[in-house]
């Protein structure tokens, strides 16, 4: 990681972050390891969207969850505000996680079915082990829900009566809940229609600007991220492969520039003939020494096989692993 | 005259009416986009296309459906099967619907052009190996002897595609053929599968909630909205002069290149469900020109200055 990147504004930092998992028992299977996030280093600025793309299985929602400290690290820290995750007792970690919290692709996921909206919402409190009284919580509730758009007849409405949106609103709600300073984004919307989609993002950008939130956007619509972002993060197979400081700055990786290249503007007046990339993407538990898009990019020469491109600085906040830049 | 011309189609299954007075067609050699938001009737129209409908307990109330000049409604289920496949060949999303896990891939390729064309062994498989190269697999005599199970999802894609082609239809169906596949691999079969359809001059119907797919590859659209027609028009005038508010606004909902912070609002309310849909014009709870009239009376599609359009208050 290049050390000149400063660091001071950010809220999290990420240093060489690594996660495996394994597979196979050792005996009747061959135990298998991957790293399904390899060696990630990044900063998410405070007040700022950092958004994370990447194609499905590159590692975003693993990298969510060591930065919630959900799931340890193999290797590699997070700090954050100022604290290494990793060194806090379980007590100082649970009064960290009111500060961190996550929303996820199916908000329901982590929430009882048979709980009502208004006992989802004090579910956080609960665990917190902070007692309310029947007034408070109706407070909190209340509040809680006019801040995601929601009326408030439907505080004692179960969520299989909620359409997809009105449940993502919940999700939005529960992890506003504890008050915290930084949200993870995992797919808040990939499950939605455009038209609610939109809704979403307009709700999470005057939320952001009304309570100075900071968020970590993980998403595989580029699109999307460019849009709601103020820094790119691209990620495939489990690395960083470039950082861009701005939406309006070219990538200049051979993977985040063919990744921009897939998206198809709304406009057919700017129909693009998109690039054929050979090959695929390969497994994860493949071993690859050099650059993890050697396979398939029209750049590649004998040195990307061999060496991993470190992460390196090109500009301001703009950083790029590849050997080979675009120009 | 159209190759296909679906007229006034409504729906039933059981006690729900899921579709109503759908109307499109599709000429020769053209490719048409059929969008809207999940429910709002893709899939079932291509059911109606592919006369599809009794295996699911539907059946067609009303309407017609001409197929280069046949009405395909009534038409008995022998006469259909040898349209489908034939004349009009089917990709739905996942492939594996098209796909028998326990064949090789070559001999399920083989079979379609040894079925419907009437080709030798050995001519249906210099065929398919024809096809799997054109859909730029590599090492298309090792694809023909592996099983579905030994692909990517991207590939198995692409097998289903040289399936559908390999019976020379006039028309292909595409259900959401690229939704379920990853962004890079998506943008190359979109693209594939256009150059293909658009070099042997075939119509192709496509099936997407993607604006973008739809603008980079159709010449016209229809969009759905609630089991009805909202509009059907060219591309250009589809993203330049829509002729209804729901077309202008969920255009709207895609972010575009180098749009302003905060100019992104969505639809306000929510995609309607089938159970209570709402009296008068569909989209009146959200729509913001919505009067009296738009929750009295359903509009019909009419012809505006371009295409047609079900709204009782865009400009002609
Ligand atoms: N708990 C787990 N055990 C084993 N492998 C996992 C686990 N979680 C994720 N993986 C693997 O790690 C890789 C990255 O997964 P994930 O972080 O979910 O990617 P993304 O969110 O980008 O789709 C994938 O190959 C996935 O199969
Ligand atoms: N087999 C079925 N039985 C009952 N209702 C169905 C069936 N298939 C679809 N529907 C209903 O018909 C409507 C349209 O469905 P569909 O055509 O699948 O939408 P889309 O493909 O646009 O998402 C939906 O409200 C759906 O619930
Ligand atoms: S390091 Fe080499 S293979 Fe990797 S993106 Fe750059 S040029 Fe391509
Ligand atoms: S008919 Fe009325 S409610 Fe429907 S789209 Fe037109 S103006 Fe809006
Ligand atoms: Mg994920
Ligand atoms: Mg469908």
């Amino acid at each position: 990681m290049d050390a000149s990147v400063p660091r001071d504004d950010s809220l999290v930092t990420i240093t060489d972050l690594t996660r495996e998992f394994s597979s196979g028992d050792g005996f009747m299977k061959p135990r298998r390891t991957m790293r399904a996030v390899n060696d990630v280093s990044l900063d998410v600025p405070r007040g700022k969207v950092t958004g994370v793309v990447g194609e499905s299985g590159c590692g975003k929602s693993t990298l969510a969850r060591l930065v919630l400290r959900l799931l340890e690290a193999t290797e590699g820290k997070v700090i954050f505000d100022g604290k290494d995750l990793a060194t806090q007792s379980q007590s100082e970690m649970r009064k960290l996680r009111r500060q961190m919290q996550m929303v996820f692709q199916d908000p329901y996921s982590a929430i009882d079915p048979r709980y009502t909206i208004r006992r989802a919402l004090l579910e956080p409190f609960k665990v917190q082990g902070e007692a309310k009284t029947a007034a408070e919580g109706k407070a909190t509730v209340d509040e809680l829900i006019s801040m995601v758009g929601l009326s408030p007849r439907m505080m004692d409405s179960f969520p299989h009566q909620l359409s997809g949106g009105q449940k993502q609103r919940v999700g939005i709600a529960r992890a506003l809940a504890l008050r915290p300073s930084f949200l993870v984004l995992d797919e808040p919307t990939a499950s939605l229609d455009v038209s609610i989609q939109a809704q979403i993002i307009d709700l999470l950008e005057s939320l952001k600007e009304e309570l100075g939130l900071t968020y970590l956007f993980i998403s595989h619509d580029l699109s999307l991220v460019r849009y709601f972002c103020d820094r790119v993060v691209v990620m495939y197979l489990g690395r960083v492969m470039e950082i861009l400081p701005g939406a309006e700055t070219q990538p200049r990786h051979h993977y985040a520039h063919a990744l921009l290249d897939s998206n198809f503007e709304p406009d057919p007046t700017r129909r693009k003939i998109v690039t054929m990339l050979g090959g695929e993407i390969p497994s994860p538990f493949a071993k690859i020494p050099g650059c993890a898009f050697v396979a398939r990019c029209p750049a590649a020469s004998d040195i990307c096989k061999r060496e991993r491109p470190p992460l390196t600085r090109l500009g301001d906040g703009h950083m790029i692993a590849c050997h080979n830049p675009m120009d | 005259m159209a190759l296909l011309s679906v007229q006034g189609i409504s729906v039933s299954i059981g006690a729900l009416n899921p579709l109503e007075g759908i109307t499109f067609d599709i000429d020769k050699g053209e490719i048409l986009g059929l969008v809207g938001e999940s429910g709002s009737g893709k899939s079932l129209t291509a059911m109606c296309v592919m006369g599809l409908l009794p295996r699911i307990g539907g059946s067609i109330t009303k309407g017609s459906i001409v197929f280069d000049g046949r009405d395909l409604i009534g038409l008995p289920e022998i006469e259909l099967r040898r349209l489908r496949g034939k004349r009009i060949a089917l990709i739905s999303q996942n492939p594996m619907t098209s796909l028998d896990p326990i064949i090789r891939i070559g001999a399920q390729i083989d079979q379609v052009s040894n079925l419907h064309l009437g080709l030798s062994a050995e001519a249906a498989k210099a065929r398919s190996l024809e096809l799997i190269a054109q859909l730029r697999i590599p090492e298309p005599a090792a694809i023909h002897r592996a099983y579905p199970h030994q692909l990517s999802g991207g590939m198995k894609q692409r097998i289903v595609i040289a399936m559908a082609l390999a019976a020379d239809p006039d028309l292909i169906v595409a259900d959401e053929p690229t939704t379920a596949l990853d962004v890079t691999i998506q943008a190359q079969i979109i693209q594939i599968m256009v150059e293909l359809v658009r070099d042997r001059g075939l119509a192709l119907m496509l099936i997407t909630h993607d604006m973008g797919v739809v603008a980079q590859a159709c010449d016209r659209v229809v969009v759905l909205y609630a089991g009805r027609v909202a509009e059907m028009n060219g591309i250009g005038e589809i993203f330049a002069e829509p002729k209804h508010p729901y077309t202008r606004e969920l255009i709207r909902c895609i972010p575009r290149f180098g749009q302003a912070p905060g100019s992104l609002k969505g639809i306000p309310g929510t995609v309607p469900s089938i159970v209570d849909y709402p009296d008068g014009c569909r989209f009146n709870p959200r729509c913001s020109n919505a009067q009296a009239l738009c929750r009295d009376q359903a509009p019909a599609l009419e012809p505006k200055s371009s295409g047609l359009a079900a709204c009782h208050f865009s400009e002609v």
